[in-house]
């Protein structure tokens, strides 16, 4: 691999996960030698553990306005979102729909397809469309719930676009209506601003490989009063909710990594925001045929998601890989599935660009150098890909036919 | 990421013969944007019924590229009698392999080659001609017989990895199903799967394993520097040693699982698992 700039990596692929910032690497270390006593432990030494805890679900809850004792330690994301859903579901027992979107994460969209057989009982689940940009409509929404809801999970940021859904009003609709509201706050979090104080959200999953803290931690929060049914049954530990011993320097970390990203969300918000607006002008304009995926402003920050007609991504990947640049896509082939991403498709983007969408995702940590030399490598890349592809000449001609047979290109 | 040997790597950032003959003799097209990979490969024949010269234009991942580039490559000096004899096999083994999920880039070089060597000789392709098994990829019924006869499938998968059929919504997976049941029906391979596991002592099961490796996998590594060794073998597991030119190679866990496990599942028995000894 050919390095990027001045021989670094040039990392744009943090929705998929995150540098762990060098003040959260440090603040893990103790707990890892000197501090490695169990919180659970009934001597001094285990006790330092346990309120170095205590600080971290404080600074935790400031960075999403709850309370500290609504803040549960999960080992993930997918953990959280599972919990919050079944909880939901052993609640009420006898309501028996689901309502989420089409564009979910596989967190919730395979576990809630999958709930008949995981529970044993038939679930009615409803699957929100999206528009072409990635929205929800909220009529449709609100039309949705009846009295057998028992739990709406929708992300609050969508994790291939980038798309942020109206959440805060979406769970005032549920709430309303005396339906259990979770969201997939993976993506949001840290990087646009939440304040739990005020909306009526009960469940929100929060994973800390996205926010610059290690990976094999996440949170869920659950409001104060919400039913709740634990999901990992075992010790006393997170009062009763959770088993398992606490991944203490973990949870230091993630701690620390949440004050940092609240030291950090105006930074998110202007600079991180402006580079990747850069880079989008820059690409729109450099490559003919290419298009946005997803909404133009509601839109977390540091979110990219673009598609070059009539080349294929993983293809471009590779390429970009070359060159030291990380990114991903949403094409069948990286994916190992012979679909393009289920987010695109029910976005209706068209299959001449849906296997050809790639996603940069920025932090904090990327650079305007970073900007310019992907704005300087990847035109070339895409010109190259398409001097070899049968469709770029004919454009729009739509299929060469696999052996005379329709394959509905279009549709 | 997907573990690419480095003539996959290779023909993917350097492809040969790219580009458009200006009037072709034969020209194959296969595959569909909808699809995610199409192929459009052009041959150049002599008077002698030789391709001297052949181009491709690929929309598709690395493994599509390559294949192509691959396909040109052995094409070019062969008659078309010659040509019409290459498997998609033979063009993953040109290679040195394809990962399992992407032989279906295989298969398609193989048709865009049969298309072309058709069009020039002015027939129909019979494939086309078949039931529409699978709706979303447009594979039909010919087609999956022909892949579950030629490479030995057995389930679903194999036949999604190789055909793209079911790789969609799924409805397709009985019918799949059914017509591999139907394709091995009688074959001396289905035969031989329906009898009764083999009851092998241990001392038999080493011997068989070691005559498949002397005979057919030694060779085979060998004619690329590489070999094998044999370790252990306890119960199903088999436990081996690369040696040579595989150590380093980075395509040796593909070479373990899709080579040397499937060769002995084949011949010997087939719940074997075959691992590298780790020193």
């Amino acid at each position: 691999m050919t390095n990027g700039v001045e021989g670094a990596v040039v990392y744009m692929d943090n929705n998929a996960t995150t540098r762990v910032a060098p003040e959260v690497v440090v603040a893990m270390q103790p707990y890892y030698s000197e501090l490695y006593g169990n919180p659970s432990s009934m001597h001094t030494f285990g006790d330092k553990a346990g309120k170095a805890i205590v600080n971290a679900r404080q600074q935790i809850a400031s960075l999403l306005g709850a309370y500290p004792e609504e803040i549960i330690f999960t080992s993930c994301g997918t953990e959280s979102d599972s919990t919050a859903i079944l909880s939901a579901l052993q609640s009420y027992p006898e309501k028996r729909h689901i309502v989420t979107t089409r564009v979910e994460h596989p967190a919730v969209k395979n576990l809630c397809e999958g709930m008949d057989k995981l529970t044993g009982h038939k679930h009615r689940l409803t699957q929100l469309p999206v528009s072409r940009d990635g929205m929800i409509d909220l009529a449709q929404y609100e039309a949705s719930l009846d009295a057998d809801t028992a739990i709406v999970s929708v992300m609050w940021a969508n994790n291939e676009t980038g798309v942020i859904f109206p959440v805060e009003e979406m769970a005032q609709i549920a709430k309303s209506r005396g339906i259990l509201f979770h969201t997939d706050a993976v993506q949001a979090v840290g990087k646009i601003p939440i304040n739990l104080s005020k909306t009526p959200i009960d469940f929100l999953s929060v994973s800390g490989h996205k926010l610059h803290a290690p990976k094999g931690i996440g949170v869920l929060y659950v409001r104060k009063g919400t039913p709740f049914v634990p999901f990992m049954i075992g010790g006393h530990q997170e009062k009763g909710r959770r088993g398992g011993t606490e991944n203490v320097a973990s949870i230091i970390a993630l701690g620390l990594a949440c004050e940092l990203a609240q030291f950090n969300m105006d930074e998110e918000n202007t600079r991180v925001r402006a580079m990747r607006d850069r880079l989008e002008k820059g690409l729109l304009e450099l490559i003919p045929s290419s298009m946005l995926n997803g909404h133009q402003t509601e839109r977390l920050p540091n979110t990219l998601n673009i598609s070059f007609e009539y080349v294929e991504g993983e293809a471009i990947l590779l390429h970009l890989d070359r060159f030291g640049i990380c990114a991903s896509s949403g094409s069948a082939c990286t994916s190992g599935s012979l679909e393009p991403s289920h987010v695109l498709r029910a976005m209706g983007v068209p299959f001449t660009a849906a296997h050809g969408s790639i996603r940069f995702s920025l932090s904090i940590y990327n650079t305007e150098e970073e900007i310019d030399f992907i704005l300087d490598k990847l035109p070339p890349v895409i010109d190259n890909l398409r001097s070899m592809s049968p469709f770029w000449e004919s454009e729009h001609k739509g299929r060469v036919g696999r052996s005379g047979i329709h394959c509905g290109c279009n549709s | 990421m997907w573990d690419y040997t480095d003539k996959v790597k290779d023909h993917f950032l350097n492809p040969r013969n790219v580009g458009e003959i200006e009037k072709p003799d034969g020209v194959g097209e296969v595959g569909s944007l909808a699809c995610g990979d199409a192929l459009k490969l052009m041959l150049q024949v002599d008077d002698h019924g030789k391709i001297i010269d052949a181009k491709f234009k690929t929309f598709g991942c690395a493994s599509a590229i390559a294949s192509s580039s691959a396909l040109t490559e052995m094409v070019k000096g062969l008659t078309l009698d010659e040509a019409a004899k290459i498997t998609n096999e033979d063009i993953a083994d040109y290679l040195g392999g394809l990962p399992k999920e992407k032989m279906h880039c295989s298969v398609m070089g193989r048709e865009a080659l049969e298309a072309a060597i058709a069009n020039y000789r002015g027939v129909t392709l019979p494939m086309a001609e078949g039931e529409v098994v699978c709706e979303c990829f447009g594979v039909t019924d010919l087609e999956i017989r022909r892949a579950v006869q030629e490479s030995n499938l057995r389930t679903v998968e194999e036949v999604t990895n190789f055909t793209k059929a079911g790789g969609g919504c799924g409805n397709c997976h009985d019918r799949i199903l059914e017509l591999i049941l139907e394709t091995r029906k009688g074959t001396r391979i289905e035969e031989a799967a329906v009898q009764k596991p083999k009851r092998l002592t241990n001392i038999q099961k080493i011997k068989l394993i070691e005559d498949v490796l002397e005979r057919e996998i030694r060779p085979a590594l060998k004619k690329d520097g590489g070999d094998i060794e044999l370790i252990d073998v306890d119960g199903d597991f088999v436990l081996v040693s690369l040696r040579g030119a595989c150590v380093s190679c980075a395509a040796s866990q593909t070479t373990l699982k899709e080579y040397v496990e499937k060769k002995l599942r084949e011949q010997v028995l087939d719940t074997l698992i075959v691992e590298e000894e780790k020193s």
